[in-house]
């Protein structure tokens, strides 16, 4: 049974509401840093756990805080990215709707450690009932006094506002989100100036994503170091993740990071196994930006080795035999799912959500999906699989944020591991709209645990 | 119709405005919209947006650049119920084309549709996050997961009922 620090009372009856989280022990952080804490100190603890940021990056928490530019008479923001838009991926749904008091005593502990009076929750339009979900949490707190004006006697003045986003996946990217914020479309800047030193308004500004800030919580009442011992090598603490696709038990699990996939996918605890006694064809394990990977290297790593739920295990290989730990969104496809229209819908997914600001993933974008159609529909070539590849490399790092690569890696990753369904629709255009490739030869025999 | 914002519907936006630092009012504009949209047919017509524009003293430009931008602002009429069904990989791999395709056998709608009677249009959409509870839509505020033919002939009655309830 893995360790729980985030979802430990999410069952709790009523944890929605103030009294009940209080009576469980909530905002215990806030008192603890406020009262014998000073900023840095907050920043320290935060830099020890080897807190990564949960919204897919992984980048080290602590870190981007301290880049924070500090000038006099400046105002510093935080930003809360709960634009959660990653296909596969509905922890910081989860989260929010279920014990929303733990994102928002994250928030008045992060505030206080960066600095921000005025700290904005950003979340994607689609989730309008968690909008109020999230302000009755704000209300109730600062009734109770956490929020407001000299919060607990401390001098320390913090208000959180909720902005409802209106549907764009490139919110999710901290700059466009910036910009939306300030009214304007979802254009990612070009970085530098990096928002931790021109963000919201020009002011220095630190975005972190849900799951990132709800852990603060738990670094602050364990201590960094303490939180520093959950979890293996630089997969500290615990990591939420969200399982969907072909399996018994889709839902959002909290594990520690040292269970195997294997376990994940087949333990009554987590996944339950693979949907109707079938066979697990492949999977995308952390949302659909990452590369997708067929069952044998998802179980095991090219060396043979066991393949753990971890960012260092999930990528060991690289991406030719790797994939990504991201946002936690793990779809496990069935052995009667077609890879070709799986990556057909993603590729429309990108086509539909590029800004458009850049040409290699404007053009690029839509290039794929119409090429993916084709091929989907009995209407490909052979040659249009080295074009995709082809189009995947040029749109890779040449555009101004990274939506240009996550619409490349799984079109890459499709063709790298399942090139040869790719060459069965193209020379059985007919029998590809009534039949699938099923899981065939594509890959070395499967290991099949029992269930 | 003269487009103007009810009393009620005027303080709210003075509250929205308030959570930005002085001369941030730009920042008001998705929220503003959304107020809009609701309270002018569920769609945003140029007259719409050159009010907010107005509200916030801004250009109609800076609106239209907004409005055409993100995917939840209609910039044409849609029916009383507006069926969001997601269609991104998690779900199509859960069956969310046999949804669409239900939809159109009970209503004779296909995506971008409305109905004869203005009752309802249907719209295919990307990724909602609720990938777990597949197949889904949304409808309004509110996410339906877990579709099936039984509850989408559930929904559809549920509506119907509710708009002879609300004439």
């Amino acid at each position: 049974m893995s360790k729980k620090l985030l979802l430990e009372k999410a069952h709790v009856e009523n944890i929605r509401l103030y009294d009940v989280y209080r009576r469980e022990g909530g905002y215990r952080s806030v008192e603890k840093a406020l009262k014998t804490m000073s900023p840095d100190q907050v920043t320290e603890e935060v830099k020890k756990s080897g807190l990564r940021g949960r919204g897919g990056a992984g980048f080290p928490a602590g870190m981007k805080w301290s880049f924070l530019a500090k000038p006099e008479g400046v105002p510093r923001y935080l930003v809360c990215n709960a634009d959660e838009s990653e296909p596969g991926t509905f922890k910081d749904r989860y989260l929010m709707e279920f014990i929303p008091h733990l994102l928002i005593e994250g928030l008045i502990v992060s505030s206080f450690a960066l600095g921000s009076s005025r700290t904005y929750i950003y979340i994607r339009g689609e989730y309008a009932w968690i909008v109020d979900i999230l302000e009755q949490a704000i209300a109730e707190a600062k009734n109770n006094g956490w929020l407001g004006k000299n919060i607990l006697g401390t001098g320390f003045n913090c208000e959180i506002y909720v902005q409802r986003g209106a549907g764009a996946y490139i919110c999710g990217e901290e700059t466009a989100l910036l910009e939306s914020l300030e009214g304007k479309r979802g254009n990612p800047r070009l970085k530098p100036p990096f928002p931790a030193v021109k963000g919201l308004y020009g002011c220095p500004t630190v975005v972190n994503n849900v799951e990132t800030l709800a852990a603060v919580v738990p670094i602050i009442n364990l201590g960094g170091d303490e939180y520093a011992k959950i979890g293996v090598g630089r997969s500290t603490g615990t990591k939420l993740i969200s399982a969907c696709g072909n399996i018994n038990k889709p839902g959002v699990y909290e594990i520690d990071m040292t269970i195997s996939v294997e376990e994940f996918i087949y333990s009554d605890e987590y996944c339950g196994g693979i949907k109707n006694g079938k066979r697990l064809k492949a999977c995308i394990p952390g949302g659909s930006s990452v590369p997708i990977v067929p069952a044998n290297l998802l179980l095991k790593t090219a060396k043979g080795e066991t393949r753990y739920m971890n960012y260092e295990s999930l990528s060991d290989g690289g991406f030719a035999t790797g994939t990504m730990m991201g946002s936690g969104g793990f779809i496990v496809l069935d052995e009667d799912q077609c890879v070709v229209k799986n990556t057909y819908t993603l590729a429309r997914f990108y086509r539909h959500e590029s800004c458009g600001q850049c040409s290699p993933c404007r053009e690029g974008t839509g290039w794929m999906e119409k090429i993916l159609w084709n091929i989907e529909n009995g209407k490909g070539k052979m040659s249009d699989i080295d074009l995709l590849w082809d189009i995947q490399r040029k749109i890779e790092g040449n555009t101004i944020c990274p939506l240009g690569d996550a619409a490349a890696w799984p079109v890459a990753a499709a063709i790298r591991h399942f090139r040869d369904e790719f060459e069965w629709h193209v020379l059985n255009p007919d029998k590809c709209l009534t039949e699938n490739y099923g899981l065939r030869h594509y890959a070395d025999p499967i290991h099949v645990p029992v269930a | 119709m003269a487009i103007q914002f009810s009393d009620k519907k005027l303080n709210e936006v003075k509250e929205i405005i308030a959570r930005y630092p002085d001369g941030k009012q730009k920042s008001a504009l998705l929220p503003v919209l959304h107020l809009a949209q609701e309270e002018f047919g569920g769609w945003l017509s140029s007259e719409a947006m050159d009010y907010v524009a107005s509200l916030l003293s801004i250009e109609p430009i800076e609106v239209y650049e907004v409005a055409t931008f993100y995917s939840m602002y209609n910039l044409k009429p849609v029916g009383k119920y507006l069926f969001e069904v997601c269609q991104t990989g998690p779900c199509m791999i859960s069956g969310s084309d046999n949804i669409v395709a239900y939809i159109y056998e009970k209503l004779g709608i296909k995506p971008g549709e409305t109905t004869a009677d203005g009752m309802f249009t249907l719209k295919t959409v990307e990724c909602l996050g609720a990938c777990g509870y597949a197949p889904m839509m949304q409808l309004g505020k509110y996410y339906k997961e877990h579709l099936t033919k039984e509850k989408v002939d559930a929904i559809i009655e549920e509506c119907r009922r509710n708009a002879v309830a609300n004439n």
